[in-house]
């Protein structure tokens, strides 16, 4: 009667696949059956089980470090060995109680009913009593300890994961998508977790119960135990060639419907684009064409399981007839008890599970190997911009750049070529030049999102690399020219430097970069903002970015365009404020705008990765024409405000 | 001061499925009804085929335990009276037909199943992409594209978990049940009714975890949600997490909401850990008690020995299907969920509908009238009260005004993104109402800010405005509008991906693309909204020198921002609160010295020092 139950192999895969909406698998929908009985309902457990791990994780060879990988992973099991020698051992004690349960049928038939003994009916009855109780007792004390070990592992397991993830550089996290580090914290984790606290113990233990059980079978019949010995083999077997081609098939369908899914996500964000240009039907052709695709892997997968499960049910019903067939003819011949055979037949149907289940928890247990693989992948990945050791008491600001040149890991192209600039503490130093010039570039080396492939740069003659990253990053702030908005409160969204910042501060930020629309959020600064909240103009992502710039209060400000969005208005209140945040700290600013030029001490020429010209706004104007074609808003106007430049200057 | 719990700030959006699961019931409400009998209905014939085979196959396997039971009670006695396996023989065989018929019955059904849930996703997805294209902007704008996409995918998705694994495990268990408890009375009428004594326990049981399981699997799925989110958008937004040191507390955050998942799969997982074991108390303690009362009547020669194991060999097949029940209720629940939400955007009808009886309008000339034109988005506050503007075939128009002075509500207007309150608008005479989607589209086209670039190629995108255009009319809109430079130096020239909405072309690119698209369709009327804000200086000037001969041949309304791109009109509009306040050439505008778009662009001719 005893078919162990097992873990709930919960799966956070589902909620993976879209990020933004609820995720569509239940956790608690792949519960495998806990009562024994043939075939169909086990299968269905398995087939959800089998729903195979995101797309979003193309699998990655195993070098056979698989194993090892695994092994590396036992630290976060070990605040719960006790909890893993309970579990064992309870599942152990299980596999011993419910074969018992059987063998107490057998004695009941053969004993008072065969032989007519009244006395002993009650007796065994409340063995078969007291054993029942105490397998779903032991079920009970698995299933709670096992929850609290292996969800202890998983979160202590991503908590150190996304540690990890926020200390590596974005070297790193540009040559990472996102979707893979994702499918690292949720796909791969819940496959470690349930190998962990599902396929590692049952393989032990499916293991041994297939042994002691088949020994069984054996000792009390011996031909019949060996049909049912091995009836096992092609059921192993098969299910792991079928889990393979399933895997295939299941990935091509996922591939599809990610195909499916980008077609909607376009239908739907550029619904304006299409409805402006009259392209629903060509639109819906598309999606057709895509959906067809899916509909037909989907078809030959659901042909391919139904092949496949109908097989599984019929091996175990074909074993069934056979011992039958065999039983009863040995009954007839008195070679075997009817007890005996009946608890052959209970016996038999209790091995169903663990036959079956043995393929698949080989496939979870090389799919928790792979897991550990590129989980370790990204622990073991090393950092390649490294904190120094000296921190900056004081600092003042001054910032040089020496012959620094740049190019970004994955191309040889130099974005920046020996750039030297040096701006003193309390300078503001303008940085103009066409898109695709490096200005970015230069902005993200400062606070040493990249470092440099050469020359240095240096503040307060420190090199920024032998600084501490904190250090270095409290001395440098950035408001970059499309702003990062956290699906977080206006508060925590401007405070993101300095979670501690006092209202006051906040206050003080949010009016210099002229951001007091955020009063008139429907919860005012706790009003959620970003993707999962409100969303902003352009214009107010930016004002919000410069706040959180601002409220750092950086001895060096680095603001990447970041006005772009604003009115002529606007524009005119920020860059007011501005002006005082920039007297009290070192500026660059990335320009396009002649208006936001004029923020600036200086201003530096920028082409094609190098330095071309550094001056005040009107010599530039006056004496290099590049510069005037790129703040000119067009030709005709560029020769006038030659003329007016001195006199804008002046104001 | 913030902790830990404030950070996330509150949205209003978290109600959007709050407010549905709760209401959810085992009976669809009609509007799901109607849509499901819908999708149903071509599949009539198979369905019953289908429901043929489930309930052949459930017979089948029924018949098994019983046939065990045949085959000890009437096939073992001959066999020990020596008068040969005949019997025996017999009722094997009719247990390898059983097995057989099973298996066949089973592949078909699930075969038959698999092909018509299949079938009705792919009608469910095509309809709903169909209908949200039908749906009118105005629609779009209040329902967000994130839950248009959320209906597309995770609603489908839970439909199709519904299809897939829940159908078949619901009929099954169903049959299962009721099955196998007539079977027992039949088998034995006393020893029946003692083991179905456990029935109202399991009852009481699967209704307790169905209700608490329901709740807990909502929370996990919130709480996991809040931790992807948080993930992937420290991923996205690294650059700004690493400028700002903002490490440690974002560490702080994680902690906490992986902590509060963790705890809410400990209680999905503690729910699991006590209705299994539950059960199978339930399981045991029937078997025993079946055990010795089925023992008892068998000493007293009133059940045989076959009848006792067709027994045990039931009452483990009987216990399953509680199981399956209650894992079936949260797929249901939120297939149901799904079903309902699909129907109401399906009962949704376009706020702006095509003409049932259109008016042919083969090539517009673009002569534009607003005829006593009211427009409110709200009711009783007029966006646009009572205007009357003309703007002659081939005229460019600007549009001049403070945000929400109305400029892109009367642009959305004369593309028919909206239609009037009242009043009417007409091109070419023609009321737009009367023009049909394909003529009007083709006569009327719009670029606003957004640029959106679909996957595919760069001149895949351009080609967007005339899907039959040839390769060298692609070039040639490109070169027109100035595209064809940065085109040809990208990897592959006009075979580029842009992968990612256009994230390897600049702002200023996707919007030249947009440019040549909009100049490839080629229509009588043209609107840019805000078009070229993202340019940088060197392509503005660019496109403005494109948009001179691009706007020659046809009307063309543009809003701007920046005056440089209204200085290539014909005539301005300034607008204020909906209404024309000044209405000019520019020239003559500006020439006057005194009104607002004078003074702007002395403003803008400053700012550009």
């Amino acid at each position: 009667m005893t078919r162990i139950p097992w873990a709930p192999p919960t799966n956070a895969e589902g909620a993976t696949a879209a990020v933004t909406s609820a995720p569509a698998a239940d956790p608690e929908s792949t519960v495998p059956p806990a009562a024994g009985g043939g075939g169909a309902r086990s299968l269905r457990w398995l087939r959800r089980y089998m729903r195979p791990p995101n797309s979003a994780a193309p699998p990655t060879p195993t070098g056979g470090g698989g194993v090892r990988s695994l092994w590396r992973l036992r630290g976060y099991m070990r605040p719960y060995v006790g909890s893993l020698v309970i579990m064992g051992s309870s599942a152990l004690v299980g596999v011993f109680v419910s074969m018992s349960i059987p063998l107490v049928t057998k004695a009941m038939i053969d004993g008072p009913i065969a032989e007519h003994e009244y006395d002993p009916i009650l007796p065994l009855g409340l063995l078969a009593l007291a054993l029942g109780v105490v397998e779903a007792g032991l079920i009970l004390i698995r299933r709670w300890v096992q929850a609290r070990a292996v969800l202890g592992f998983e979160t202590a397991v991503r908590d150190d994961l996304y540690q990890r993830m926020q200390a590596l550089p974005m070297e790193f996290h540009g040559r990472w998508q996102s979707g893979q580090l994702l499918s690292r914290v949720t796909a791969d984790l819940s496959a470690l977790r349930r190998f962990m606290g599902f396929g590692l113990l049952f393989l032990i233990i499916n293991i041994l119960q297939l042994t002691v059980v088949t020994i069984l079978l054996l000792r009390l019949y011996e031909p019949l135990g060996l049909v049912v010995a091995l009836s096992a083999v092609p059921i192993i077997m098969l299910s792991k060639r079928f889990e393979t081609r399933y895997v295939v098939v299941s990935r091509r369908v996922q591939d599809q419907q990610g195909d499916v899914a980008t077609a909607v996500e376009e239908g739907a964000i550029g619904y304006r684009a299409i409805k402006s240009f009259g392209r629903s039907d060509y639109m819906e052709k598309k999606f057709a064409a895509r959906t067809q695709a899916l509909y037909e892997t989907s078809i030959e997968k659901v042909r391919l399981s139904s092949r496949f499960w109908t097989f599984l049910e019929i091996i175990p019903n074909l074993a069934l007839v056979i011992v039958l067939l065999l039983g009863a003819l040995a009954v007839g011949r008195g070679a075997l008890t009817t007890g005996t055979l009946v608890a052959f037949v209970i016996l038999m149907l209790q091995l169903i599970w663990p036959i079956e289940s043995l393929g698949f928890i080989l496939a979870m247990a090389q799919e928790a190997m792979t897991a550990s693989d590129r989980v370790l992948e990204i622990f073991d990945t090393e950092s390649s911009v490294q904190g120094g050791e000296r921190e900056l008491v004081d600092p003042r600001g001054h910032l040089r750049l020496e012959n620094v040149s740049f190019h970004y890991p994955d191309s040889d192209e130099l974005v920046l070529r020996d750039v030297n600039l040096e701006i003193l503490p309390g300078e503001t130093l303008a940085v103009v030049g066409a898109t695709g010039s490096g200005k970015t570039a230069l902005t993200a080396l400062i606070p040493r999102l990249y470092d440099v492939t050469a020359g240095r740069i240096t503040i307060d003659g420190v090199d920024v690399r032998e600084l501490t990253l904190p250090c270095l990053r409290r001395v440098v702030a950035t408001a970059f020219e499309e702003p990062t908005l956290f699906s977080m409160s206006a508060r925590e969204n401007v405070a993101l430097g300095r979670p501690d910042a006092s209202d006051d501060d906040i206050a003080a930020a949010i009016e210099l970069a002229q951001a007091q629309f955020v009063y008139d959020l429907p919860w005012g600064l706790d009003t959620r903002i970003g993707e999962q909240g409100m969303s902003l103009s352009g214009g107010q992502r930016q004002r919000l970015a410069l706040a959180r710039a601002v409220l750092a209060d950086p001895r060096i400000l680095v603001l990447d365009d970041t006005l772009s969005a604003l009115d002529v208005h606007t524009e005119a209140l920020v860059e007011k404020a501005l002006r005082r945040v920039l007297a009290r700290a070192t500026g660059i600013v990335v320009a396009h705008r002649a208006s936001t030029v004029m923020l600036a001490d200086k201003v530096a020429l920028l082409q094609d990765g190098t330095i071309t010209a550094v001056g005040t706004h009107q010599e530039l104007i006056a004496t290099v024409p590049a510069y005037r074609e790129l703040l000119a808003a067009d030709a005709e106007t560029a020769d006038e405000l030659v003329e007016m430049g001195g006199e804008v200057v002046l104001r | 001061m913030t902790t830990v719990k404030d950070w996330r700030g509150v949205a209003a959006e978290d109600t959007d499925q709050a407010d549905l699961s709760d209401k959810v019931s085992l009976l669809l409400k009609e509007r799901s009804r109607r849509l499901f009998v819908d999708l149903l209905r071509p599949h009539k014939r198979t369905l019953w085929f289908l429901m043929a085979a489930v309930l052949i196959e459930n017979a089948a396997r029924l018949s098994v335990p019983y046939l065990v039971k045949e085959g000890i009670d009437k096939g073992i006695p001959p066999l020990r009276a020596g008068e040969g396996a005949d019997t025996l023989l017999t009722i094997v065989a009719v247990l390898l037909g059983a097995v057989v018929v099973q298996a066949i019955t089973r592949q078909t059904f699930l075969m038959l199943a698999g092909r018509i849930g299949q079938q009705v996703l792919l009608t469910l997805r095509r309809r709903m992409f169909a209908h949200f294209q039908k749906l009118s902007p105005a629609f779009h704008d209040d329902y967000t594209s994130g839950r248009v996409i959320s209906r597309q995918t995770s609603d489908i998705d839970a439909i199709y978990e519904l299809l897939e694994t829940g159908f078949d495990g619901l009929i099954t268990a169903v049959l299962t049940l009721f099955g196998t408890a007539i079977l027992l009375l039949v088998l034995d009428l006393e020893l029946g009714l003692v083991a179905l004594l456990c029935f109202p326990f399991l009852w009481l049981l699967t209704r307790w975890f169905r209700r608490e399981s329901a709740r807990a699997y909502r929370r996990t799925r919130e709480t996991v949600a809040v931790v992807i989110v948080h993930f992937v958008e420290t991923i996205g937004g690294m650059r700004a997490v690493q400028a700002f040191r903002r490490e440690g507390r974002n560490q702080q955050i994680f902690e906490d909401v992986n902590d509060d998942y963790r705890a809410a799969n400990e209680r999905a997982f503690r729910l699991v850990g006590m209705f299994m074991p539950g059960i199978k108390l339930i399981g045991n303690v029937t078997i025993a008690v079946v055990l010795i009362y089925g023992a008892h009547l068998a000493y007293h020669g009133e059940v045989t020995v076959g009848v006792l194991a067709a027994f045990l060999l039931y009452l483990r097949q009987f216990f399953e299907p509680m199981q399956e029940i209650s894992q079936f209720y949260n797929t249901f629940q939120s297939a149901s969920a799904a079903l309902e939400k699909l129907s109401g955007v399906l009962e949704e009808e376009p706020s702006v509908p095509e003409p049932a009886d259109p008016t042919p309008l083969p090539s517009a000339a673009g002569d534009l009238r607003f005829e006593q034109v009211s427009f409110s988005y709200v009711e009783g506050r007029p966006v646009l009260p009572n205007l009357d503007l003309r703007v002659p075939a081939g005229q460019t128009l600007a549009l001049v005004g403070t945000t929400g002075a109305g400029k892109t509500t009367l642009a959305k207007l004369v593309a028919r993104f909206y239609d009037p309150t009242s009043g009417r608008v007409t091109l070419d005479g023609l009321d737009l109402r009367q023009i049909s989607d394909f003529d009007l589209r083709r006569a009327v086209v719009m670029v606003t800010q957004e640029n959106f670039l679909f996957n595919g190629t760069v001149a895949d995108n351009i080609r967007f405005g005339k899907p039959d255009a040839t390769d060298a009319e692609v070039v040639e809109a490109a070169r027109a509008i100035g595209a064809h430079g940065f085109i040809t130096a990208l990897p592959d020239g006009y075979s580029t991906d842009v992968a990612n909405r256009g994230g390897r072309l600049s702002a200023g690119q996707r919007q030249l693309v947009a440019f040549a698209r909009a100049f490839l369709a080629d229509p009588a009327v043209l609107i840019l909204d805000e078009a070229t804000s993202s340019l940088d200086v060197p392509s503005e000037r660019l496109v403005q020198r494109a948009l001179r001969t691009i706007l020659a041949e046809r009307t063309a309304i543009i809003i701007a921002h920046r005056l440089s791109t209204v200085e290539i009109a014909d005539r301005v509009l300034v607008l204020e609160h909906g209404r024309i306040i000044e209405d000019g050439a520019p020239d003559d505008l500006i020439a006057s010295g005194s009104g607002q778009f004078s003074t702007l662009h002395t403003a803008w001719l400053e700012s550009l020092a």
